[in-house]
This record gives C-alpha cells, structure tokens and sequence, in this order.
C-alpha cells in the first residue's frame, strides 16, 4: 500500500441539475424538528417534502390507555407554546360530552387562560419570525414579555410549560390571591412593547420586502387546503369560532376579528398582531366581570366530596374512594368540540364508550393541516423565502406530530 | 336549527336513497349521518357543491377503531362557512376491505389527512395521490399503531426494534430515482 493516495475527480457530465437538499431536522429556522427535503433548482424552489414524525409520541394511542382526567397532562406537551389552551379543550371537549356544565367563574378564568395563550403563542411565533428575517430586537422584546405570562403561568400551575391546570368540571385549584393583579398589570403595561414592536416592524422596508407578496394563497385556496385560524383570515376569509361558533359567552365579549387582503406573509403578521391587542381587550372585559363563587362544578360524577365529609360519613369516603380509584365516567357517544386556537381551529374528537377510558381521543390539529399548504406556498420561491413561508404559518412541532 | 338539519337528511336520503344508512344527533346539537364507504365520494362531493349546504371546509379526517365492532369507522368532520353548519359523516368499513376512496381531489387537506388515517390505522384511501406513511417512520414494519390490536409497547421485542432502527439506509430515506437522479449514490 503507497502513502500517496490519489484523490479521485468525478468524471462525467458536470452540468448543473436540479439538486436535493434538506433543511433540517436540526436547524433553528424550521422551527422545531421538520425536515424540509427540497429539490432546488439553482436558489429557486422545484419541490418540496416536508417529512415529519420526529416528535411522534403516539398520545392518541396513550390517551386510550389513561383515565380520562389522566389525558390532562398529556394535552399540554403538545403545543408547549400555548399549554394552557390544549389543557381548556380536552376538557370541555369531554364536558360537552357528559353534558356538564361548569360554573361561572370556571368559564371566565378559563376565558382569561385561553387569550393569554393566544397572547403567549403570537409572542413565540412574533419573535422567531423576526428573528428569520434578521431583525434581532423584536425577538427579546417578545420574549421579555413572554416571561412575565410565564410568571403568570408558575404561579397559577406551578409549572411554567406542563401547566396541566383542568380538571373534568373545574381546574386544578382557584387562582391564587394577587394573580388577577399581576394579569391586569400585564394587560395594562404589554400595549407599549407591543406599539415599540410594530413601529420597528410594520413600516420596516426590509421586513415588507421580505414579506409583502410572499407565500400568497387566494381565500378559496385557503378554505380547499383546510386553513384555519390567523392563516386563513389573513386570505380574507371570515370565520372565527369565537364568532361563529360560540363558546363559554364569547358573543357576548366586544372584540373585532381582523380579516386580511392578500393572503401573503405580511397580512399573516397583520393579522396576528390585531389579535394579540384584540385578545387584550377581551383579557380586559373578562378581568372586570371575574365573579366570585366556586371555580369546581357541584357533581357528584366528576368532583371529589370534602375531607370532612369525607372523615365524617360513610358515603361521602366511598364516594371520594370511588372516582380516586375508577376515575371519571364518561356516557357513551362521540363529541367534537373546537375552539379558536392560536394557531386555527383547535378540536378534540372524544369517543367513549361509557368506560373510564376513552375509545377514542383524537385532536384535530391546526399545525399539522397548515403545514400540508407548504410545498404548494413555497413552490416557485427562493429558499430564503421559504423560510419566511415557514415561519408565517405559526407552526408547533409538538402537535403536528402528537 | 333542527329543522334544517332535518330536511338536509331528508334531500340526502332522497339523492342517495339506502346509501344514508342512519343518521343520529350528539351531544344535544352534533349532526352525524351514518353512509356507505362505496358512496362516500359522491355524498361528500353533493355537500360541498348543492347549493343551501355548502359544506366547504373539510376540518379533519380521521378513524375510529371501536375494539368491540371488527373493523374501523372513518370519520369525516365538515363545516359550512357560509351557513355556520357542523356536520360529521361516518363510514364503516368492514374488517375484511378497509378501503375506501379518498376525498383528496375534493379538498386539498384531506391529503395528509388521510395520509394519517393509513398511517395509524390502515386503512387504503384508493386514488390518493401520494399515500405513504406521514407520522412513522417509513421503513416501519410493526403495522398500524392506532388499532385496539396493536400493543402499547409495540409488536417487536425491544432488541429487535433497536436492530431496525441501526440498520436503516439511505433507501429509507430517498426513492431510488432522488439517489440516482442527484448522484448521492457515487460508490455504485
């Protein structure tokens, strides 16, 4: 064997095909573990395949396997960008199921968790999208603010992402003394950072150019690929669950729903800014009307008797022994039940069959249908577009592939 | 709002005759209209395009595998926007054919949508353009995960699926013409 080695030239024709390149898993600008396997030609775009499944934890096939209250923590690592909002569903999902209905001052705390989280979803999306197309600042002004509706969530939940705060018929426990202080001083105070972040953005040369007629979809394209949520508004379509399909008295909040023009990544922006002073508006109506009273249903089905009734009488110790043991009874059926997530239509798919387990829990995730529209947005654009593309449709790779 | 509903049911029974095999009403306002897989394509093509229903959003497809009924239920979940109408249309597959066409044509999302559904439980959308595993990986070999018969842990023993996860290649990854075409292949 000689030392020298030769190194080998490649022979052959040279020319310059279509080449195959992957963005991704690992890369901060896919925004969670998305491979984007893409065939270019030159800085254009031919093809596109996202491959996805990285994340895969089987949760509908766990959830059948767990009590239905035990589902709780499953939902919020799931969107780890809005826990809460995944935990309100589940169980109004199952609610609807059993046809409970929770009290008032579960309805609005409950209001005050999910337009937080909206809030708390835009910031993450807000930032890193900025973030995509070189503006740094933007990006620690939004997650500034988003560490203070973290504080909000330690101090509600005890976790700051695994929140897992509903309970079938309530929450975990009431809000402790002084949140709804600290929340309306963050919805007094989150305004400016907001008006400081639009003056850097929305007039910003740079970033119109980087988004202004990118990605555009028309508004019947949008409905066909199943968008929901900012994504579609922002094509011009006019459906919001809060509106159209109302939940826990939503008809009867003052808020506006922004509907965009063009269908491209700027008016997505556009409209996901709307939202966030929007969902303050609700955050503050919801705050003045908090009522006071039990946050828990009175049910024997779902809540847990006292200690003292339970230390004090036979029935009441079965009946805790009971529903620790067995868990919660759900009727035979199926129920849909959606909300307006931050990213489109939230829904969960409950099956039961009477059981203390579900048959059945599917979630319909907005994420995942949003992202299917990629290849069809990004074909024809440079690969520093699709990265904006990307980043507009405000996905979380935790739910796209549960 | 009932009323409506009722005369919809009523104007399907009457187009698609026994093909409606049931319908039923959940959770007090949940419209659920049971039909045959073999007709599944035209009952959802007439909701979306008869005018008055309208049913132009496909929000979620997904499947149900009951455990006490062989078999599985494809589920389709559809909403009106113009007429702020939900509606769920249920087909039953027998254990022996899942198959069923695909809607793909009709609505863009169903696409991946029923990607999901083959991928989890098995099912054959006949006509999809593209149906291949989405959620697993794609030299999967243990079945459909989403079944009542498949095992929490999995078919495979531990040891076997590490060996199948170390023994992945390139072929797994690319279609034979991606490596040919592209010249990642250079040793052959």
């Amino acid at each position: 064997m000689s030392v020298k080695q030769t190194i080998e030239l490649p022979q052959g024709n040279l020319d310059s095909g279509n080449m195959l390149v992957n963005i991704g898993p690992q890369h901060p600008a896919t925004h969670g573990v998305l491979r984007l396997l893409c065939e270019l030609d030159g800085e254009t775009i031919v093809q596109i395949d996202p491959d996805i499944g990285y994340l895969h934890s089987s949760f509908e096939k766990l959830g059948e396997f767990r009590t239905w209250n035990q589902i709780v923590p499953l939902t919020d690592r799931m969107d780890y960008l809005a826990p809460l909002m995944y935990n309100c569903v589940y169980v109004m999902a199952v609610e609807k199921l059993m046809d409970l209905k929770v009290t008032e001052r579960c309805k609005v705390v409950r209001v005050l968790c999910m337009e937080m989280e909206r809030i708390f979803s835009h910031l993450l999306w807000l930032g890193t999208t900025a973030i995509d197309v070189g503006a740094f600042t933007p990006f620690l002004y939004a997650f500034q603010e988003r560490e203070r509706i973290y504080k909000l969530h330690e101090a509600f939940t005890g976790a700051r992402i695994t929140t897992s705060a509903t309970r079938i018929g309530g929450m975990m426990a009431d809000l402790p003394e002084g949140w709804t202080d600290q929340l309306r001083n963050f919805v007094e105070t989150f305004p400016e950072t907001l008006d400081e972040i639009d003056s850097l953005l929305t007039r910003n040369g740079i970033h119109l150019g980087r988004t202004q007629g990118i990605g555009t979809i028309s508004g019947s394209d949008a409905v066909n690929a199943g968008f929901t949520g900012p994504n579609l508004r922002a094509s011009g379509i006019d459906y919001d669950l809060r509106k159209d399909r109302p939940y826990y008295d939503y008809e009867t909040y003052t808020f506006e729903v922004p509907i965009g023009k063009n269908g491209d990544c700027y008016d997505r922006y556009l409209v996901r800014m709307e939202e966030m002073r929007q969902s303050l508006k609700i955050l503050d109506q919801a705050l003045r009307r908090l009522p006071g009273g039990p946050i828990n249903v009175d049910d024997p089905r779902v809540s847990l008797p006292s200690k003292t009734d339970c230390m004090n009488d036979m029935e009441s110790m079965i009946h805790h022994f009971k529903i620790v043991t067995e868990g919660v009874r759900v009727p035979p059926g199926d129920c849909y039940f959606a909300i307006e997530g931050s990213k489109g239509e939230l829904g969960m798919y409950v099956v039961s069959d009477g059981g203390e387990k579900p048959v059945r829990w599917r979630v319909r995730p907005p994420s995942f249908v949003n992202l299917s529209v990629l290849p069809q947005l990004a074909e024809g654009h440079q690969v520093s577009d699709l990265i904006m593309i990307n980043a507009s449709l405000d996905i979380v790779l935790g739910e796209i592939d549960r | 709002m009932t009323e409506g509903k009722v005369s919809m049911i009523e104007a399907m029974v009457d187009v698609f005759g026994s093909a409606i095999t049931g319908s039923e009403i959940q959770c007090g306002d949940q419209q659920v209209v049971h039909v045959e897989p073999s007709n599944n394509l035209e009952i959802l093509t007439w909701l979306k395009d008869t005018e008055g229903y309208d049913y132009d959003l496909l929000l979620d497809v997904t499947a149900v595998d009951y455990g006490s009924i062989p078999g599985v239920e494809v589920v389709y979940q559809l909403w009106s926007i113009t007429n702020k109408q939900l509606l769920r249309i249920k087909c039953a597959l027998p254990e022996d054919s899942l198959k069923i066409r695909s809607v793909a044509d009709l609505w863009g999302s169903a696409n991946w949508l029923e990607r999901e559904v083959y991928d989890l439980f098995g099912v054959q959308f006949e006509g999809h353009p593209d149906l291949r595993r989405i959620l697993m990986p794609k030299n999967y070999s243990e079945g459909h995960p989403l079944r009542k018969d498949f095992p929490l842990r999995g078919r495979f023993s531990r040891e076997k699926q590490t060996e199948l996860a170390l023994k992945q290649d390139y072929e797994d990854y690319y279609s034979p013409e991606q490596l040919e075409g592209f010249g990642q292949r250079s040793d052959d």
